[in-house]
C-alpha cells in the first residue's frame, strides 16, 4: 500500500503534447478515477504511472520514491487491462500465479494466495479453465485476480469494464467496489464513463486535452463544477447551458434568457453575482432535474415559464422533456404523470437556487 | 396495420432465403468441381511415380499400358534401401534439414520478436529489408556465394567447398528472411497488452518471449518450421553447386547424379528415390498439422 504523487508530469509524442503538466496526489487506500473524453490523456497518465510509457518531464512517486526510471516490474504495481490481456495458453490458476512464479515464491504460498483471490472473486470453480472457456465477466475477474495475488502497492485499471455489456458492467462495478473495500489497495482507475467514475471513486479527476480540469469527490464535481467542461461532462443527461445576461430590474438583479423570459435571482445568488458587469455574455447552467413541471406552491427562487415541448422520453420513474429556447436545445426532467406530450405546450419551473453562471468565453464557473 | 406488415414481410423473406441457399449450392458445386479437378491434376504425378516404382526396368521399357503394373516388384525399393549411397544421401539431407531448421528458428524467433515488439530506430525499415532479401533468387546468389566461400577457404584453410555441412550455413540465407517475416506477422498479431501484462508481472524480455510469445504463436512457429524444413529438404541448386563428391551429396542431387548415367535413365529407381524422398516432409506435415491449431490466441483478449 502506498500513496502516489504526480509532479508536473508531461508526456510529449513528437510534437503532440498528450499530457500537459499534471499535478496529482493520491493518498494511501484511496480509489481515484481519471475520467474524460477519448484523447484527454487519462490512459497515458495511467500508463506513465505503470511505467509502460516514459515521462517526458516531471516526477512520478510511488510510496515516496521517484520511479521515473524504474521499470514496471520493479514498481510493485498491478494493472487490469480493457481487453483483459490474459495469457491464452495458461489456465486461470497459472494466469494468476505467473507473476509470483517469476519471482520464485514458494509453491505453498502461491497456492494459498491464488486460492484466496479466487475465493474473493468467486472464481474457485474456474481455476483449471483456459481463458477461452470463460465469459467476458469471468475473464475480467481473472484479470483482477491476477492483480490481487501480487498484493501490489497500487492497482491500475485501464477501462476494465468497457468490453462488457451494460448489465454486466453494473454488476462488475459493484464487484470492483467490494474488492477495494476488502483489500484497500490504492487504486487508480481510468474510464470515459462518468457514471462509473461517480459510483466508484473516492475522488474523481476530470481530465480534458491533457490537463486536469478539476479534482473532487463525486458530489463536489456534481454540485460545484469549476468549469463548463466539468459541468457538462458530469451528470446525465448533461447540464443545460443557456446564453444569458444580467440586468437590473426595479432594484433587483435579474437574469435575462430571452426577450420574453427574465427571472429575478434568489437573494443568495444575487449577492454572489451582483458585482458582475451587466453587458457580459454569460451562460446559465441548469441541470435537467432543476427544470421540472410547475406546481401550485413553488419554493422561493423557483420561476416558471411556458414552452412547447419538441420531444418527450418516458423513462418510467421520470420523463425527459426536450424543448428549445431561442435555438438552444434544453432538457428537463418532469414527473411521468405531469402530462408531458410531444409537441404540446407545458409550463415548466426552473429552480434558480441550483443555477450556475458561467463566463461564455473562458468557460469558468462564476 | 402490424398484421399487414408481417404478411408482406413473410413471403419476401422466404424467397430471399431460398435464393440464398440456391446460390450456396451452386457455389459448393463449383468448389467441388475445381477441387476434384486440381486434386486429379496434382495427384497424377505421384501416382505415376508409385506405379513406375513397382515395375522392373524391363516392364518400364516394354510397350504396355503405362498405367498398370503387370508384374509388381519391390526390387527398386530393396536396391535403394540397401544401397549405402542412397542411405548416405538420405542421412546428409536429414542432418542438413534438421540443423537448418534449428539454426533458422534460433535466428528468426528473436529477430522477429525484436522487429515486432522492441520499437527501435529503423525497425520498420529493417523488417521490410528482411523480406526484400528473400526476393533475391538463389540462382543470382550462388556464384557470389561460391566465390566468397572459396576466398574464406583460401584465407582460413578450412575446407568449405564440397562439404555437406557448408549447406547448413547457406540455406539459412533462404529460410531466415521468410521465417522471420512469418513470425513478425504472428508476433504482431499478439495483443500489445499481453506483453505489457507480462512486463508488469515481472517478466524480462527473454521471459516474455519464451513463456508468452512462443507458446501463443505456436501455429506460426510450426508454419515457419515446416517452411524451413521443406526448403532445405527440396533445395537443388545450392547442393548441386557446392557439393560434388558422391558422399557429400544430398537426396535430390544424389538421385539425379547417380541414377542418370549419360543418357541411361534408371526410371524405376529414380521414381522410387523420389517417392522415398517425399516421405519425410509428408510425415512432418502430418505430425505437425495436429498441432497447427488456428485460434490459439482466442481468449487472450475480448473474444
Amino acid at each position: 500500500m502506498a500513496e502516489v504523487a504526480l509532479r508536473k508530469v508531461i508526456k510529449r509524442y513528437d510534437d503532440v503534447e498528450a499530457v500537459r503538466g499534471i499535478d496529482l496526489d493520491i493518498s494511501d487506500h484511496e480509489f481515484i478515477v481519471l475520467v474524460g473524453p477519448s484523447g484527454c490523456g487519462k490512459s497515458t497518465t495511467l500508463r506513465m504511472i505503470a511505467g509502460l510509457e516514459d515521462i517526458t518531464d516531471g516526477d512520478i512517486m510511488i510510496g515516496g520514491d521517484v520511479v521515473n526510471d524504474v521499470p514496471p516490474k520493479d514498481r510493485d504495481i498491478a494493472m487490469v487491462f480493457q481487453n483483459y490481456a490474459l495469457y491464452p495458453h495458461m489456465t486461470v490458476a497459472e494466469n494468476m500465479s505467473f507473476g509470483l512464479r517469476l519471482k520464485h515464491y514458494p509453491k505453498a504460498e502461491i497456492k494459498a494466495r491464488v486460492t484466496e483471490a479466487a475465493r474473493l472473486l468467486d472464481i474457485t470453480d474456474l481455476i483449471d479453465r483456459k481463458p477461452k472457456q470463460l465469459s467476458g465477466g469471468q475473464r475480467q475477474r481473472v484479470a483482477m485476480g491476477r492483480a490481487i495475488v501480487r498484493n501490489p502497492k497500487v492497482f491500475l485499471f485501464d477501462e476494465p469494464l468497457s468490453n462488457l455489456d451494460a448489465k454486466l458492467r453494473v454488476q462488475m462495478r459493484i464487484e470492483i467496489k467490494k474488492v477495494h473495500q476488502k483489500v484497500r489497495t490504492t487504486t487508480v482507475y481510468v474510464t470515459h464513463d462518468q457514471v462509473e467514475a461517480m459510483t466508484l471513486a473516492d475522488r474523481v479527476v476530470v481530465m480534458n486535452k491533457g490537463r486536469i480540469e478539476q479534482i473532487g469527490t463525486p458530489n463536489e464535481l456534481y454540485h460545484k463544477p469549476a468549469t463548463r467542461f466539468v459541468a457538462g461532462f458530469i451528470g446525465s443527461p448533461a447540464m443545460n447551458f443557456i446564453p444569458c445576461r444580467l440586468e437590473d430590474v426595479g432594484g433587483k438583479l435579474n437574469v435575462r434568457l430571452t426577450d420574453r423570459i427574465s427571472f429575478p435571482l434568489p437573494p443568495a445568488r444575487a449577492a454572489r453575482y451582483g458585482a458582475l458587469p451587466r453587458t457580459e455574455n454569460l451562460l446559465l447552467g441548469i441541470r435537467p432535474e432543476h427544470l421540472t413541471e410547475s406546481h401550485a406552491h413553488l419554493e422561493p427562487g423557483v420561476e416558471t415559464f411556458d414552452t412547447v415541448l419538441d420531444v418527450t422520453e418516458p423513462m418510467g420513474m421520470e420523463t425527459l422533456v426536450y424543448f428549445g429556447l431561442e435555438g438552444t436545445p434544453i432538457c428537463g426532467r418532469v414527473d411521468p404523470n405531469a402530462g408531458a406530450k410531444d409537441g404540446a405546450p407545458m409550463r415548466l419551473a426552473m429552480d434558480l437556487n441550483n443555477m450556475h453562471l458561467l463566463n461564455e468565453t473562458t468557460g469558468a464557473v462564476l | 396495420m402490424s398484421t399487414l406488415a408481417i404478411d408482406k414481410a413473410g413471403p419476401t423473406r422466404k424467397v430471399k432465403l431460398r435464393s440464398m441457399s440456391r446460390d450456396r449450392t451452386w457455389a459448393l458445386r463449383w468448389s467441388y468441381f475445381f477441387l476434384v479437378l486440381f486434386a486429379i491434376f496434382f495427384l497424377i504425378p505421384p501416382i505415376y511415380m508409385l506405379i513406375t516404382s513397382l515395375k522392373s526396368s524391363a516392364e518400364i521399357s516394354a510397350a504396355t499400358n503405362p498405367w498398370w503394373v503387370f508384374h509388381p516388384t519391390l526390387s527398386n525399393y530393396v536396391e535403394l534401401l540397401t544401397s549405402n549411397q542412397f542411405l548416405r544421401f538420405f542421412w546428409n539431407s536429414s542432418m542438413i534439414s534438421i540443423v537448418v531448421v534449428i539454426v533458422t528458428m534460433l535466428i528468426s524467433i528473436p529477430a522477429a520478436f525484436a522487429l515486432a515488439r522492441m520499437k527501435f530506430w529503423g525497425s520498420a525499415t529493417l523488417a521490410t529489408g528482411v523480406f526484400l532479401t528473400y526476393l533475391i533468387p538463389d540462382s543470382l546468389l550462388f556464384i557470389p556465394l561460391f566465390k566468397m566461400l572459396a576466398v574464406v577457404q583460401d584465407i582460413t584453410g578450412i575446407t568449405l567447398l564440397n562439404r555437406w555441412y557448408v549447406l547448413v550455413f547457406i540455406y539459412p540465407t533462404l529460410t531466415v528472411p521468410f521465417c522471420t517475416w512469418i513470425m513478425i506477422g504472428y508476433f504482431a498479431s499478439i495483443p500489445k497488452e499481453l506483453d505489457e501484462a507480462a512486463l508488469i508481472d515481472g517478466a524480462s524480455w527473454l521471459q516474455t518471449l519464451t513463456r508468452i510469445f512462443i507458446p501463443v504463436a505456436l501455429p506460426g512457429l510450426i508454419a515457419a518450421t515446416i517452411f524451413a524444413f521443406t526448403v532445405s529438404w527440396a533445395q537443388f541448386l545450392y547442393p548441386l553447386v557446392f557439393t560434388t563428391s558422391i558422399d557429400q551429396l544430398v537426396l535430390p542431387v544424389g538421385i539425379t547424379t547417380t541414377l542418370i548415367k549419360g543418357d541411361v535413365f534408371n526410371w524405376g529407381q529414380i521414381m522410387t528415390g523420389a517417392l522415398l524422398g517425399a516421405a519425410p516432409p509428408l510425415v512432418i506435415y502430418a505430425f505437425l498439422m495436429d498441432y497447427y491449431i488456428a485460434g490459439l490466441t482466442a481468449g487472450a483478449t475480448k473474444g
